[in-house]
């Protein structure tokens, strides 16, 4: 059936009759508590929240309950959450001719003035389009008329957005906090005057993390390789400077609660932003510098507030390394004090391989739930140099055996295969590590002992000092894999993997350049969806879709990139210079490290970029060194000028 | 004492409706739903011991997904005395949009589980698509010696777990309803919607109310 706009109680209505017929229903009902419903004729700016992929996932994800707390907060806007139906309820409502609907109203997509997309992977690219096929939403920008809905996207996968440049309008690069404000006032701005849709675009284009693809075309040189962008407007800007908040907002509190179980039945608490291990591979460790903290008072009183609102037990103190907090064990200590007559469990994702980690998961973690994890990456030193995340093999050891004498039976070792300059001996060194962790926990707990190996396939990814590498194939992926699985069938070892096939999708996307979106485009008209799925990723789709496009895979994966390569995401500054990250990863080839920038500032670019912020944020709220001199800065200063594009 | 050793102080039973945007909401969650108020409530829920300890909240039966109730039961316990008056504006204030809490009793520590004192349930059943002979249809279904359907692989007489049955209105199109009294006990329990099943009515075409639940006196 023909989906058609319905008003909220029509669709209200043919709910009933799907919803008794379909897997976890409470995933598409709405009511919770904690959900903000507006009322919907006198709120001028509408904005739908969507997470592509389903209600158990997107209800875990922070930066969409951020938003949505942000949005609603305004008296002039409200914010709806909407989620990928699963396949079942998708074909029950396509038979029903029922449009993709909001949770809280029930209003279809379409009736929606902005609908924002949270993309934090790749592997959501074809439920993007499902989305907006379920909702009635033209998929191209360019077939979008004045009165259909502006579509903008976020996450950190937008920080390569060409390969999404056909459907999505706006790209937000960077974090959401603030430009969202500015977005939704462009926008009333624009309503208020104007019908002309470029018009729209042309001022969004000039808010600080804004990228408008429409303004720009992409121009490739012989071989297929990118060459630059060319403006199609004058007042385009030539890069695009990611966003960033000065000082971390007040975190939300006020979480939805969901009636039904979802992956992560928690309250989120960001400690901290940003990362200064410098791990080469690390997309997030790039794009989210610099580093800030919230102090420990902030966090305990969020933690209070929040655990009010929602009755929650158990809280995630999230961070990209939880060690790195400056006042973690202060924090921690304060934490498990105030609520140990709660059975409040308290997780702390990302935890450095030292004692003092032990220590910290002693104090929360009582009994031992589920093992304890540990991510070496890599299994040699050599290799733990090249990719910079430099441990000793006797530190990792030392640190095994104090946990399996502290009560855990269980070790998680998380390694990814395809570094770098690997050969089979690093792969070969995983399973020796294995079971070298697993000979220091029978010293100490005998039998018991349990060691789980999480392997998963690097994808260099942009951005990063390893933006030039090759990715492995999936021939040699396999090699790898099969040279694990044959030497870590043994007691008390257990081994998981990824999909090779799911390595090259993310890979193919990673770097992919504006021609991969007529990929992804055919790959969701040939079925590709769900690709975050290990059990729907429909490989063949997104073969024939290559073939049909005339594309080549192996270029966007297999390919060693020049230095002096132009890559179709370098008008998005991340602030990091790319002389930084070529000098890195010139330094990751002769197996040099970098010790810890809180230790030493390498002049990665964020100051210099970020020089008057940081000025007015002084202290230790970054990380980064203090600002001294006063230079008055133009109204450019945000526009890097080592990416210039050839704007000719 | 440590607080985690404490014995309960108070056993309430609380007896609270789960209306329309809970219907979807598994027995496992509901019990997950009302930890949560308890402790959005601030109230000093018992646990219990041991290694694992889990807080002490028992559900007198589940209700398949779908169904609303106005009369389901929960025991929970308490680790200190508070006035009810108290306990009930704390938990009414916590109560998310799915659950209103009806009735407050406080009941002897000791009493036996609702599991075993519960006997039978009444549903309300409201067709949706009207159906022209349903009070005979009802009436033969009732009038039957035995109604073997299979469950899950497994036979079963329905018309041994099925106490009465009545027709409740007329002709009105838009409310026409009945009522079922089924048995509700361990290893004998009667499910409306098999009696639906039984009856050709398409689950998703019927709204079904759990009204009344019957306990015995011990």
């Amino acid at each position: 059936m023909e989906l058609t706009k319905l008003s909220p109680v029509e669709i209200q209505k043919r709910l009933q009759s799907i919803l008794p017929r379909v897997q976890k229903p409470g995933r598409y009902t709405g009511g919770e508590l904690n959900q903000i419903v507006k009322n919907w004729e006198e709120t001028p700016t509408r904005v739908a929240l969507v997470f592509p992929d389903i209600y158990d996932l997107g209800m875990s994800n922070l930066g969409l309950a951020i938003l949505y707390d942000l949005i609603n907060q305004r008296h002039d806007a409200l914010a709806e959450r909407v989620f990928s139906p699963w396949l079942d309820m998708e074909t029950a409502m396509r038979e029903a001719g029922l449009p993709l609907y909001s949770l809280e109203t029930k209003h279809s997509l379409l009736d929606f003035d902005i609908i924002g997309f949270s993309l934090p992977y790749e592997t959501l690219y074809t439920n993007t389009l499902n989305i907006l096929d379920l909702g009635n939403v033209p998929k191209l920008s360019r077939d979008r008329a004045p009165d259909d809905p502006l579509v903008i996207a976020g996450g950190h996968a937008t920080y390569n957005p060409e390969p999404m440049y056909q459907f999505i309008d706006a790209f937000v690069i960077g974090e959401g906090e603030d430009v969202i404000h500015e977005i939704i006032e462009t926008y009333q701005e624009w309503k208020g005057r104007s019908r002309s849709r470029n018009g729209l675009l042309l001022a969004l284009a000039k808010i600080w993390g804004v990228y408008v693809p429409s303004l720009y075309e992409a121009k490739y040189g012989e071989g297929g390789t990118f060459k630059h962008l060319v403006k199609l407007h004058n007042e385009a800007p030539v890069s695009v400077t990611k966003r960033i908040v000065p000082k971390l907002p007040t975190p939300t509190t006020r979480f939805i609660v969901p009636y039904i179980d979802t992956v992560h039945n928690r309250i989120p608490i960001e400690i901290m932003r940003g990362c200064t291990r410098g791990c080469r591979f690390c997309h997030a460790g790039i794009v989210t510098r610099p580093v800030r903290e919230r102090t420990v008072d902030e966090i305990t009183s969020a933690i209070e507030s929040a655990l009010r609102y929602t009755g929650f037990d158990e809280i995630g103190l999230l961070s990209l390394s939880s060690s790195d907090y400056t006042n973690i064990v202060d924090l921690v200590h304060q934490v498990s004090e105030r609520y140990k007559s709660n059975h409040l469990s308290i997780s702390l994702p990302s935890l450095r391989i030292e004692s003092v980690s032990v220590d910290l998961m002693n104090a929360i973690q009582r009994p031992r739930r589920g093992g304890f994890t540990l991510a070496p990456e890599a299994a040699t030193e050599k290799m733990r140099q090249i990719i910079n995340k430099p441990v000793s093999t006797a530190q990792l050891l030392d640190t095994a055996r104090e946990i399996y004498s502290r009560g855990w039976t269980t070790i998680k070792l998380y390694f990814m295969v395809g570094h770098p300059l690997e050969n089979l001996e690093d792969v070969q060194a995983i399973a020796d590590l294995c079971k070298a962790v697993r000979a220091e926990g029978r010293k100490v707990i005998g039998k018991k002992t349990r060691v789980h190996a999480g392997v998963s396939t690097f994808v260099p990814k942009p951005h990063t000092p390893f933006q030039w590498v090759a990715c492995d194939t999936v021939d040699q992926i396999n090699i790898k894999l099969n040279l694990l699985k044959r030497e870590l069938r043994t007691p008390g070892i257990k081994l998981t993997w990824n999909n090779p096939e799911e390595t090259m999708l993310e890979a193919w996307l990673s770097r992919g350049d504006r021609r991969l979106s007529d990929v992804v485009f055919h790959a969701w008209k040939r079925g590709a969806k769900f690709d975050a799925w290990q059990d729907q990723l429909n490989f063949q789709a997104w073969m024939d879709a290559f073939n049909w496009v005339g594309l080549e895979p192996a270029f966007f994966t297999h390919r060693h990139r020049p230095l002096d390569e132009v890559f179709p995401w370098d008008h998005i500054n991340t602030t990091v210079h790319k002389k930084f990250l070529v000098e890195d990863y010139q330094w990751s080839t002769r197996a040099e490290t970098r010790v810890d920038c809180r230790d030493q500032c390498f002049a990665c670019g964020i100051l210099p970029t970020f020089a008057d912020l940081r000025r007015q944020n002084p202290g230790k709220v970054w990380q980064c060194p203090d600002v001294k001199s006063k230079r008055p800065r133009s109204k450019n200063e945000f526009i890097s000028l080592e990416s210039v594009i050839d704007a000719s | 004492m440590p607080a985690d050793q404490l014995t309960p102080a108070i056993r309430l039973r609380i007896t609270f409706e789960k209306n329309e945007s809970m219907r979807f909401t598994s027995h496992l969650d509901l019990h997950r739903a009302w930890e949560r108020t308890v402790r959005r409530a601030g109230l000093p829920l018992a646990y219990s011991h041991g290694f694992n300890p889990r807080p002490k909240l028992n559900l007198a039966s589940a209700l398949p997904l779908g169904f609303t109730s106005d009369c389901e039961l929960i025991d929970i316990w308490l680790e200190s005395k508070i006035p009810v008056e108290d306990i009930k504006s704390a938990l009414e204030s916590a109560q998310p949009p799915g659950l209103k809490i009806l009735d407050i009793e406080v009941i002897r520590l000791d009493a036996p589980k609702l599991q075993k004192q519960i006997q039978s349930s009444e549903f309300l059943i409201t067709i949706l698509d009207f159906i022209p002979d349903l009070a005979n249809q009802l009436k033969t279904l009732l009038e039957a010696d035995s109604i073997i359907r299979t469950r899950r692989g497994k036979d079963y007489d329905l018309r041994n777990l099925i106490e009465d049955v009545s027709y409740l209105s007329t002709n009105d199109e838009s409310h026409q309803q009945f009522s079922l009294l089924l048995k509700t006990q361990a290893n004998a329990t009667g499910r409306p919607d098999e009696v639906l099943a039984e009856l050709d009515i398409p689950i998703q075409t019927a709204k079904i109310k759990r009204t009344q639940i019957f306990l015995n006196n011990n």
